[in-house]
């Protein structure tokens, strides 16, 4: 189950590949067919296996701020729940 | 009987600070510029401090910062933001005032006006960004271009016999009474990045606290001018630029090491 | 107020604190640092910001920054001084800020010396800068209307927020002369609606000479030119003596103008028709009243503590219509009201035996 995504505003990259260095989970790559409006092939999220744990290391280091991450956490445990 | 199961919610963990405005910026690809912009922004954010900020922008490949950042700014002549800086300040004390310069604008044309800021000690943030070359004029010898660099205006490498050496300022900076917290950081992997980031606020809790002045210096990647890949380029501010111009605190004055100890 | 003995230089600083100057940046120089040293008094015991800066060029980007602020700001300096200067002009009239510079001009070129001088007049009133705009020079010849325009300068930057500067020479800044001082000014309360004051509640605000865009800067310049020509409609500024029969016009600003004055007694009392006209205003020129006496009148005679530049824009009012002949000198020297007078009737001489306009 993943416990992280990421979407990339694809607009905005261009294409530099740090996030890609930065991912440890090598679920970021480069686009090598669509290049992007601006000519640059940007940066896809790739991950087929859920291996992507929302640590935002890719954010830190997009020096154009495309990238925004959302991770799983758990929810605040409701009443009825807590109950059971 | 029903298995206890953990619901999970995704959050947002990390998107666009609000200091920051949503528009794609002029930088080349994998120049960081555009992390040291989001730092800064960060920090402003963190620091609640975006509605009493006013941003002073440079000459050089940073001249439109003022269109990136998501507070009140203004455009200084080459070198001349800490003057500005200063003039804001100081008729404007309740506002927090922040310069951002490159090496050309803060080392070579504007360096009377940091020295004389830093060291009457104004109550301004500057973030100076080293990236050894200018940038926006393509490619020519910066203050701090290293021995030996090759630029388009040091085609046979920078020589030392002639084009003299490269200015550290963060040391020179911090040799200045006036000088309250001086640091300098690098952006080229994503461990330095956050350090630089918790410079930048320990930079702008000095200006908040009124210590003095306070600067922090960012190793900055050029891939263009320096005719690399973005990855290169990091390597090459660590194997190069960080044994020049070594990373670390070189001025903190009393009452910021307590600001330091905060997280 | 009560009439007193007043210095020059400390006049023009006292005047602009009661006109409500918030900041002052300088950096020493002679002949005008009794004015820089009256502020360095005077401004921290009224709470207000006072910096020696490390160079003119630092000054006037320190009133860039305070203007941009919204505070009324001012520097001075002297000739060598407002050459460093001319940078911040150049971005203040861009950005169309308001900002007050006083100029106490000394002799030149280079260092030249501390002497009295009007060889600034090109350097303030041509552009003050790169680019393409006049700022506003206003041209006091006493101690008294060095303090009225010393406030009417901070009204008039505030108006048009634009660079209004006021231009005297080392003998009015030195001269004591007995002067009445205003009533001081509250400080402003308001920001203006233009200034930096952090955007709290608003979109941000920016303040920029730079337009990258040809068709969008040009739209800036005409903006700009609009402006300058409203400034060169409504302020053109002078004061006149015994033109009204004049044959013979001596025209001269500040301590040249105030010389005259004595030398054109003196022809009148020789029964020569001599009148005076002394611009206030050195930009915007006062050219519609000129160019109205240059109608009637046989002759202009331009007198400067320079070398003829103020000469250009005479001779630009009088249109071809009528002889105008100079008289200045150099270097620092100060004209003596008798080679001035000499220089009168030499040329009054070579009049033609009647008068272009009735008798």
């Amino acid at each position: 189950m993943a416990r992280g995504r990421i979407e990339i505003n694809e607009d905005n990259c261009k294409g530099c590949t740090l996030c890609t260095i930065a991912c440890p989970q090598g679920v970021i790559v480069m686009a090598t067919d669509h290049p992007s409006a601006k000519g640059y092939y940007p940066a896809m999220f790739v991950d087929p296996e859920g291996q992507c744990t929302g640590c935002a290391l890719c954010a830190v280091a997009c020096p154009d701020v495309c990238i925004t991450v959302y991770r799983q956490v758990p929810a605040k445990t409701r009443p009825q729940e807590a109950a059971v | 009987m029903m298995v206890a199961e953990t619901v999970l919610e995704e959050q947002v963990v990390y998107a666009r600070p609000a200091s920051l405005r949503d528009v794609p910026t002029h930088y080349c690809p994998g120049c960081t510029h555009g992390v040291a912009h989001r730092l800064v922004a960060e920090v402003l954010d963190e620091l609640g401090i975006r509605e009493r900020t006013i941003g002073v922008s440079p000459v050089g490949c940073a001249v439109f910062a003022y269109k990136y950042f998501n507070t009140d700014g203004c455009e200084a002549a080459h070198g001349r933001a800490p003057a500005m800086a200063t003039g804001i300040k100081r008729v404007r004390p309740d506002m927090v005032v922040f310069t951002y310069q490159g090496d050309g604008d803060l080392a070579a044309i504007g360096t009377g006006e940091i020295i004389h800021a830093a060291t009457r000690g104004e109550l301004f943030t500057t973030i100076f960004i080293n990236n050894a070359i200018y940038g926006m004029t393509g490619g020519q010898m910066a203050p701090t271009t290293l021995p030996g660099q090759y630029t388009s205006s040091s085609p046979a490498g920078r020589d030392v016999e002639t084009a003299g050496f490269p200015i550290r300022m963060a040391e020179v900076i911090a040799g200045l009474p006036g000088a309250a917290y001086v640091a300098r950081r690098s952006l080229h992997n994503v461990k330095e990045i956050m350090k630089a980031k918790k410079a930048i606020r320990t930079a702008f809790k000095v200006q908040l606290a009124g210590l003095g002045f306070s600067m922090v210096e960012l190793l900055s990647a050029c891939p263009t001018n320096w005719s690399m890949s973005p990855p290169e380029a990091m390597r090459w501010i660590e194997e190069a630029m960080v044994p020049y111009y070594p990373l670390g605190d070189f001025k903190v004055a009393e009452g910021v090491e307590a600001l330091l100890k905060e997280r | 107020m009560a009439v007193e003995l007043l210095k020059g230089n400390v006049a023009l600083a006292e005047a602009a604190i009661r006109a409500g100057v918030e900041a002052y940046f300088g950096y020493p120089i002679t002949p005008q640092t009794e004015l820089l040293e009256h502020m360095a008094q005077r401004m921290p015991e009224l709470g207000r910001a006072f910096v020696q800066a490390e160079s003119e060029l630092a000054a006037i980007n320190m009133v860039y920054g305070a203007a941009c602020a919204g505070a009324r700001a001012m520097t001075s300096s002297s000739s060598p001084g407002i050459s460093l200067m001319q940078e911040g002009f150049s971005y203040i009239a861009g950005s169309e800020v308001p900002a007050v510079v006083v100029d106490i001009m000394r002799g030149g070129p280079g260092l030249g010396n501390i002497q009295p001088s009007q060889a600034d007049y090109f350097q303030v009133t041509r552009s003050a800068g790169h680019g393409d705009y006049h700022p506003i020079v206003l041209a006091p010849a006493s101690v008294q209307e060095a303090i009225d325009l010393m406030v009417l300068a901070f009204d008039l930057a505030d108006k048009y927020r634009h660079v209004v500067l006021v231009v005297a020479d080392g003998l009015i800044g030195q001269m004591m002369e007995p002067a009445e001082l205003p009533p001081m000014r509250p400080l402003r309360a308001e920001r203006p609606d233009w200034a930096l004051t952090g955007a709290q509640g608003r979109a941000p605000r920016i303040i920029t000479s730079l337009e990258l865009d040809a068709p969008a800067l040009e739209e800036v310049n005409n903006r700009l030119q609009a402006k300058l020509r409203e400034i060169r409609e409504h302020e053109q500024r002078y004061a006149e003596q015994m033109v009204e029969d004049a044959r013979l016009v001596v025209v001269g600003y500040g301590t040249a103008g105030r010389i005259a004055q004595t030398a054109v007694r003196q022809a009148r009392r020789e029964g020569m028709r001599v009148g005076l006209f002394r611009p206030i205003t050195l930009w915007p020129f006062p050219e519609r009243r000129l160019s109205r006496l240059a109608d009637r009148v046989d002759a202009f005679l331009v007198v400067e503590m320079n070398a003829g530049q103020m000469l250009d824009d005479v001779r630009l009012a009088a249109g071809g219509q009528v002889p105008v002949d100079f008289y200045g000198r150099t270097g620092g020297m100060v004209p003596v009201p008798e080679e001035i007078y000499e220089a009168i009737s030499a040329l009054y001489r070579k009049l033609p035996d009647s008068a272009r306009w009735g008798e």
